[in-house]
Order: C-alpha cells, then sequence, then structure tokens
C-alpha cells in the first residue's frame, strides 16, 4: 500500500481542493483529512459518516479548593504558567490558587507534588474521529475539540485508521489532506509515507514557507515534489520556484493558473473536476499521472 | 494592549492585516507598536515590516539528562512522564528529547537524584526595529514538533506599554491557543467561502472558549457567497472591515509589498478597522 500527504507550508494555496480532485481521479484509495484542527476536506466530499469515535489527548489539572491549602508548591514546579496565586480581598484566605486550563500541558507535576492532593489529572474528551463514506470511497476525518490540544495525536490516529481501512478492503492507495506549518500534525502527517507534494503559490511568503516545509520533508527523509498554484500571479516568482526546484531536484509535478472555477467549485460544495468544461480538469489529470506514476501505482 | 490577528483558515490575510495595521497605527497615530509573528512555524511578516534584527537568542526547553552511576533503573521517571519521553529498561534508560514537554517531573521526583537537566534548542527569538514598530518573530527549528515554547517565551517579551500585535499561525490547536491567550482583542481574518466560514465559525468558538472579544475581517469580499455574513449577523459578530478582492493587491502582495497602506482607499477601512477595535475593547 502507498501513501500520499498534500501539504503546503503556507496555507490557503490549495492544498485541500487538489487534494479533492486527487479523491476523484484516484482509484482504490482512502481519503484521510489530517488537517484536524481546520478540517474542510468534507466540504468538498460531503462523506456520510458510519462510525463516531473518541479521541481523548491527555489529562488536565483540576484544583479542589477546599482541599488546597494555598502553600504555593504547584505554583513553583509548573513549568507553564497555568497556576496563579491571587490575593484574595473579603474572605478568610489571602490568597487563592486557580489552575488555567488552557494553559495546563497535562504534565501532572503538581498532583504529584500537592501536599495535600488537591490536585486530581483529568482525562480530556478532545475530539472525535470518523469513518465515512464518499462517492469517491472511504474517508477517515476528524474534528478537535474547541481550544483543545494533541492535534498531532489525532492525526496518527487518523492515519492509522485510514490505512487499516485500506488494508482490510484491498485498496492500495491513502491520500493524506495535511495541514499547513511544520509542527507537530504536519510531522505526524508526514513520516512514513512515499511521497509528499507540497502546494505553493508565487508570492514570497509561499516561498519562505516552502523552503521550510520541504526541510521539513528531507529532514524525515521523504521524497517531495512541488505544485505551483495561481503561477501566473507572478512570472518572476514561479520563476525563483522553478530554480529553486531545480537546483533542490524536486520535480515539478504541474503549475496551475489563477481560476475563479476554484472559488466557484466551493461555493456549490464541488470538486473542480466536475466542472468538465473547465481547463482545470486535463492540468489536473496530467498532474495526478505524473503522481501516480511517480509513487509506482 | 494587546491584539491579536487570527484567521483558523490560512491564507486569508492575516499576516496583511496584521503587518498593515501595525504601519498606519505607527505612521498616523504615533503609538508605541510592537509586533509579535508568533506564526513560529512559517513566520512572514519580516517579508513586509523588513525590520532590522538586532538580537538572536536561541529558546531553550529543559530535556532530562540521566547519570548513569546514580540510576538505579528503578522506572519512576518513566512513571511520572505522561509524553512517554523516558524509558526505563534493564540496565539502560532511552530519552526521546522530542517528545519531551520540558516539565522537569522527572527530575524533580526522581528518588536517586539521577536526572538533572541539560537545555535542547528548539528555535530562535529574533528582536529588532522595523522603523518605530519594535518587532519580534520566533523561528521553529525545522524538525521540531512543539511550537508552544517557543511562541511562550515570545510572549514574554510583551511590554505592556503601548500596542501590541499579535499575528497567529492559522489553525485552533495549541500554537493558536498560546499565540492568542490572555489577548485584549481577537481580529479574525476570513473570506467569503466555505471554507473560510466553516474555519471562521471554528475561530469564533475558540475565542469564546477563551473569552476574548473578536470581530470579523472578510477579505476578498466580492469573491465566493454570502454565507459568512449571515454567520456573522446570526451569531452577533460584528463586520469590521470588508476588503474587495483586487489583482493588483494580490500581485504586489506576492513581491512583498504591504499593499493595504499604499492607497487612500485601504488606509480609510483599516482607520475604520480601528476605531471598531477601540470601541470593541471599551
Amino acid at each position: 500500500m502507498k501513501q500520499l500527504t498534500v501539504i503546503s507550508g503556507k496555507g490557503g494555496t490549495g492544498k485541500t481542493v487538489i487534494s479533492a480532485s486527487f479523491a476523484a481521479l484516484a482509484q482504490k484509495k482512502v481519503m484521510a483529512d489530517c488537517d484536524v484542527d481546520a478540517a474542510d476536506l468534507y466540504l468538498l466530499l460531503h462523506p456520510a459518516i458510519k462510525e463516531i469515535h473518541e479521541f481523548k489527548g491527555g489529562t488536565k489539572a483540576i484544583l479542589n479548593e477546599e482541599v488546597c491549602t494555598d502553600c504555593g508548591k504547584c505554583l513553583e514546579v509548573c513549568r507553564f504558567d497555568a497556576i496563579r496565586e491571587d490575593e484574595k480581598h473579603n474572605s478568610e484566605k489571602e490568597i487563592q490558587t486557580t489552575i488555567d486550563p488552557i494553559s495546563c500541558e497535562g504534565c501532572g507535576v503538581c498532583a504529584l507534588i500537592c501536599p495535600v492532593e488537591a490536585i486530581q489529572m483529568q482525562e480530556n474528551l478532545s475530539g472525535e474521529w470518523y469513518v465515512s463514506g464518499t462517492k469517491y470511497g472511504p474517508m477517515v476525518h476528524a474534528k478537535l475539540g474547541i481550544a483543545e490540544e494533541n492535534s498531532g495525536k489525532l492525526v496518527t490516529v487518523v492515519r492509522q485508521n485510514a490505512r487499516l481501512i485500506a488494508e482490510n478492503n484491498n485498496l492500495d492507495l491513502v491520500i493524506v489532506d495535511g495541514p499547513p506549518g511544520i509542527g507537530c500534525p504536519v510531522i505526524a502527517s508526514i513520516t512514513g509515507v512515499n511521497l509528499v507534494m507540497a502546494v505553493t503559490e508565487p508570492t514570497i511568503s509561499a516561498i519562505s514557507d516552502l523552503e521550510r516545509v520541504l526541510a521539513l520533508v528531507r529532514h524525515f527523509k521523504i521524497e517531495p515534489v512541488v505544485l505551483i498554484n495561481k503561477y501566473d500571479i507572478n512570472s518572476e516568482n514561479t520563476e525563483k520556484i522553478t530554480n529553486f526546484c531545480e537546483k533542490e531536484n524536486i520535480e515539478i509535478v504541474g503549475k496551475i493558473p489563477f481560476d475563479n472555477t476554484f472559488t466557484q467549485a466551493m461555493v456549490e460544495g464541488k470538486t473542480v473536476m466536475e466542472y468538465n468544461d473547465s481547463d482545470l480538469v486535463e492540468r489536473i489529470k496530467d498532474i495526478w499521472e505524473r503522481i501516480s506514476t511517480r509513487i509506482g501505482k | 494592549m494587546i491584539i491579536s490577528v487570527a484567521s483558523g483558515k490560512g491564507g486569508t490575510g492575516k499576516t496583511t492585516i496584521a503587518t498593515s495595521l501595525a504601519l498606519l497605527l505607527s505612521e498616523e497615530r504615533s503609538q508605541k507598536i510592537q509586533f509579535l509573528d508568533c506564526d513560529v512555524e512559517e513566520p512572514n511578516a519580516y517579508i513586509f515590516l523588513k525590520p532590522q534584527i538586532k538580537k538572536s537568542q536561541p529558546v531553550n526547553i529543559l530535556v532530562p539528562k540521566v547519570d548513569k552511576r546514580k540510576c538505579n533503573f528503578c522506572g519512576e521517571c518513566a512513571k511520572v512522564c505522561v509524553y512517554n519521553a523516558i524509558v526505563v529498561l534493564k540496565r539502560e534508560v532511552l530519552v526521546f528529547p522530542e517528545l519531551c514537554h520540558g516539565c522537569g517531573g522527572c527530575s524533580l521526583l526522581c528518588p536517586e537524584d539521577a536526572i538533572t537537566e541539560a537545555e535542547r534548542k528548539m528555535g530562535v527569538i529574533e528582536e529588532g526595529q522595523a522603523g518605530p514598530i519594535r518587532f519580534i518573530q520566533g523561528r521553529l527549528n525545522i524538525g521540531e514538533p512543539m511550537a508552544t515554547p517557543l511562541i511562550r517565551a515570545i510572549k514574554r517579551k510583551i511590554n505592556p506599554d503601548g500596542v501590541t500585535i499579535i499575528d497567529v499561525p492559522p489553525g485552533t490547536s495549541c500554537p493558536v491557543i498560546e499565540a492568542v491567550h490572555r489577548s485584549d482583542f481577537c481580529i479574525l481574518v476570513t473570506e467569503p467561502t466555505p471554507f473560510g466560514l466553516n474555519d471562521l465559525n471554528l475561530a469564533v468558538e475558540t475565542m469564546r472558549k477563551l473569552k476574548i472579544d473578536c470581530g470579523v475581517v472578510i477579505n476578498r469580499a466580492n469573491i465566493g457567497d454570502d454565507r459568512v455574513k449571515e454567520y456573522c449577523h446570526r451569531e452577533s459578530i460584528q463586520i469590521m472591515a470588508e476588503i474587495p478582492y483586487d489583482r493588483n493587491v494580490a500581485v504586489l502582495y506576492s513581491s512583498g509589498i504591504p499593499t493595504l497602506i499604499e492607497g487612500e482607499k485601504y488606509r480609510k477601512i483599516l482607520r475604520q478597522l480601528w476605531r471598531s477595535i477601540e470601541k470593541g475593547i471599551e
């Protein structure tokens, strides 16, 4: 089984729209939306949810104020600025210890050192993941809870299950729609895949981000290829990207012009491949051909 | 006053709005402005503000270092570590620095005092000036999974005088929370498309959970459909500015020019945006 991840470094370059087009073109595959904290692929593929699973991403410290003696030991050991002592007026207590659940990283050190056991670590339901069916085949996707952490772990769960479905159904490809950036959810989206396609655009910001994301892909010893979207916005920058990729020996699998069809398709909740009269269809088909040759499918 | 600029969806114009607003305020309001680029995975604000970087300092997190002469392989450290960053075998202790969050629990609780902590560099903070604007950005090292310690380090540099503008990374998970936490107001930049709406909705919910007041800027306001506007009306969220799509603006942006302060038309929109924020904070 092969795995392809679509990422971009910079957000908004067209990752998800391209991934959705690949969903329409690729045979015998499972789609995995790994941009779990801003998942958009479902808006184009309209999955019918078959299974809902809970995701528990970690724990949070909960303080029992009645037991707490405000000794300040937890404040001393917390490295995440999550514990505060505020002065309290009009009360028996002079100070009041509080734990900010937003800053808490769930390390549990405060609970371990508290001399009166006033702190409990509580498991946190931090999201859900789904197994669904779409008209293009199975899809695994997720929703990270609002203001929750551990998106990297949720990405790993989504990928594991996409692989499992592929194996059990004799499908030979998983296409991963990855998140922007270079941090933990991105790393979790690319480790162990056969090919990464980075979608970029000819803007200085996107070029700067592309260089960092390609360095990340190479850091994990994975082969990258590049797709230039909106290439006609700035031909000088497109040439810069082309030269850079040539120097780095990275294949450019295609160039796509700026085209309103992308926005129109998104508004209508469709993939671009459903617009037969658009020039984009042939271009994207051609790109998909190159990708599938590349991953030996 | 701390104003953060976030978006949920990437590529909606966060950095454009944040940098343009900083430039406008420093020019027209003679306010003390600090600009913090907290998108440490992919920092881009420097492209538009063109700061002179004067100081660069590493950001380290503390990871455990086990003294094998003192260790009796009791396994207490591995039990304490919720991140699975330390594993104790029969005659060996393995440390996985990339998994370590630097909480210090293992060294604090080792019964043999066999664990000390060593600094591990995970990124840099760069400080400088972009004209009158104090500029601070972070750069996460390639391959480093955790952005939050670096963002936390940048935010410790906030000078409470004047106006601080924070460029927030996209998404809604930990790096975003760390970047917007304790802001006085958050500008949410979106575009009028289903993706823009979906991610705006998540961003609004995030700000509500964090109890941060927010308002919306609709960028490329003339593409897509009206569903973002309808959503804002339904949820009583103020639309503070609408910026139409203009190919010339996109072309200038692609070359790293802070387009919105180039013409009077956009300056007007930015001034109105700033007035809405001031009102919002009152």
